[in-house]
């Protein structure tokens, strides 16, 4: 720290800093990262894979503010959900760049068969069990994937992943508290958990699966595939002390990654998306 | 390790505050370094280490600010701030831009920026991100006590990991029963 702080700055107050902000929007360079280049196509295609779950996921948890177990759940859940938007906001502007669309264009005005999110993400909110076996699956899931993204030979990629796989690592660490209380905590509380993973074990296969578009990325996206085994090696503890079984029975068709969707997107997708269409441009 | 200790943190000081060495630039620095955190207002974004670099040119200033959280809704408000207090004291043709790499951590944070946090009582951040990051983190994450801003009592429990905003969480001291916010490590 130097003086010139306490030297020079007048003091200010929050409402000087506030008081007045007449900022022209267009003068704000919406680039995130210095010196991003233009997405090619398949990159750009592998950034929407990974935007649209962040984002589907943050819409989600968002509808839990106010109805969580309790108000620090609302809290929390908020917090998990603006971190989920904020990479979301990063990879869709980057995957928007191999076709001249804004962050924003691809978030409201695509439609469903255009989103490349996993069924997973798209699954119910349920009850407070369902929500966290869904955040317990997905944030170990992402915490391995953008662990390994830090080294992308893309240097976007490998920003927006060092920078997620910290706030990564917190999700992680809510959820698995979560698993640990909920499985040892009444008998209620442990069949809901028992029941939640049961339901959404059918859509985890679906996340190590191994698409075409990998094979042109090599060096530059994350063969789902390879993640399995860290994944399975970091959920394993969890579940044991937890006394959790791995659910075993049918695997669900998939195909988010294609755009085949579940009927739960669409509603998801109208209820996000209806005020951008209803007012088009508006701003605030 | 004296010397060790003392290298890394002139090493960490000069990552964390990045000053231009010309003098037109540095002076333009001097007034963005002004601007602070909307949510905690005796921070400044010098103190945060979220100011990266700014660059004074003929007829533009362009400035590079990175987030402290990816989804940080304060940063808006920062990059305005900036844009608001060059234009204010004459610069033309200011840019503002958000970088992402090298990522934000907690270990930026300026020991007088720490000071001023405790004193506006929230409890400042415990330990280094790069200790934190290097462990392979188990089930169940070891933390490091947290001093109450208020009593500086060590007895002190998280109530909720996530608190009023995304960089802090939720403390309770069980000395002086006053609950507390906690800047976390990132």
């Amino acid at each position: 720290m130097s003086e010139h702080i306490e030297a020079d700055a007048p003091a200010q107050t929050p409402e000087d800093i506030h008081g007045h902000v007449a900022v022209d929007v267009t003068t704000l360079d919406a680039e995130l990262i210095e010196g991003a280049s233009v997405a090619t196509a398949d990159v750009a295609e592998y950034a929407l894979w990974l935007g649209d779950d962040a984002l589907v996921l943050a819409q989600q948890l968002g509808a839990w503010i106010s109805r969580a177990p309790e108000l620090e759940e609302d809290v929390a859940l908020g917090n998990v959900a603006l971190d989920l938007i904020g990479h979301a906001r990063s990879l869709l502007h980057y995957a928007g760049t191999a076709s001249n669309r804004t962050e924003d264009d691809l978030a409201y005005w695509r439609t469903e068969p255009d989103f490349r999110s996993l069924h997973i993400v798209e699954q119910p909110n349920g009850d407070f069990a369902h929500t966290i076996a869904r955040q317990f699956i997905v944030a170990h899931y992402l915490f391995e994937l953008y662990s390994r993204l830090r080294a992308s030979a893309d240097a976007t990629l490998a920003a927006i992943a060092a920078k997620a796989v910290k706030e990564v690592d917190y999700h992680r660490d809510h959820s698995t508290q979560w698993v640990l209380r909920l499985a040892q905590g009444t008998d209620e509380s442990r069949r809901r958990m028992i029941t939640a993973f049961s339901d959404l074990w059918p859509y985890v296969e679906e996340i190590f699966r191994d698409d075409p578009l990998i094979d042109r990325l090599e060096g530059i996206a994350v063969r789902p595939s390879s993640l399995l085994p860290a994944f399975d090696a970091a959920i394993a503890p969890v579940l044991a002390e937890a006394e959790l079984d791995i659910p075993s029975g049918f695997v669900a068709s998939g195909g988010g990654r294609t755009g085949k969707h579940s009927e739960h997107l669409a509603f998801l997708l109208a209820e996000m998306q209806v005020l951008t269409r209803a007012h088009p441009g508006a701003s605030w | 390790m004296v010397t060790t200790a003392g290298t890394t943190a002139a090493r960490i000081e000069a990552e964390a505050r990045p000053r231009p060495t010309d003098a037109a630039s540095l002076a333009a620095w001097r007034i963005a370094a002004q601007v602070v955190d909307p949510e905690i207002p005796v921070l400044t974004i010098e103190d945060l280490g979220v100011l990266r670099s700014v660059t004074v040119t003929d007829d533009a200033v362009a400035v590079t600010l990175t987030p402290t959280y990816s989804g940080c809704p304060a940063m808006d408000a920062m990059r305005d701030d900036v844009l608001e207090v060059l234009t204010s004291a004459g610069y033309e043709n200011v840019a503002v831009r958000l970088v992402l790499s090298p990522a934000w951590t907690t270990d930026w944070m300026s020991e007088i920026g720490k000071a001023k946090l405790r004193e506006y009582g929230i409890a400042a951040p415990t330990g280094h991100a790069t200790a934190r990051a290097s462990g392979p983190a188990g089930p169940i994450s070891l933390k490091m006590a947290v001093k109450c801003p208020r009593c500086s009592s060590l007895n002190t429990r998280e109530l909720a990991h996530f608190g009023s905003t995304s960089c802090k969480s939720l403390y309770e001291c069980r000395d002086c029963l006053e609950p507390f916010d906690y800047f976390k490590v990132l």
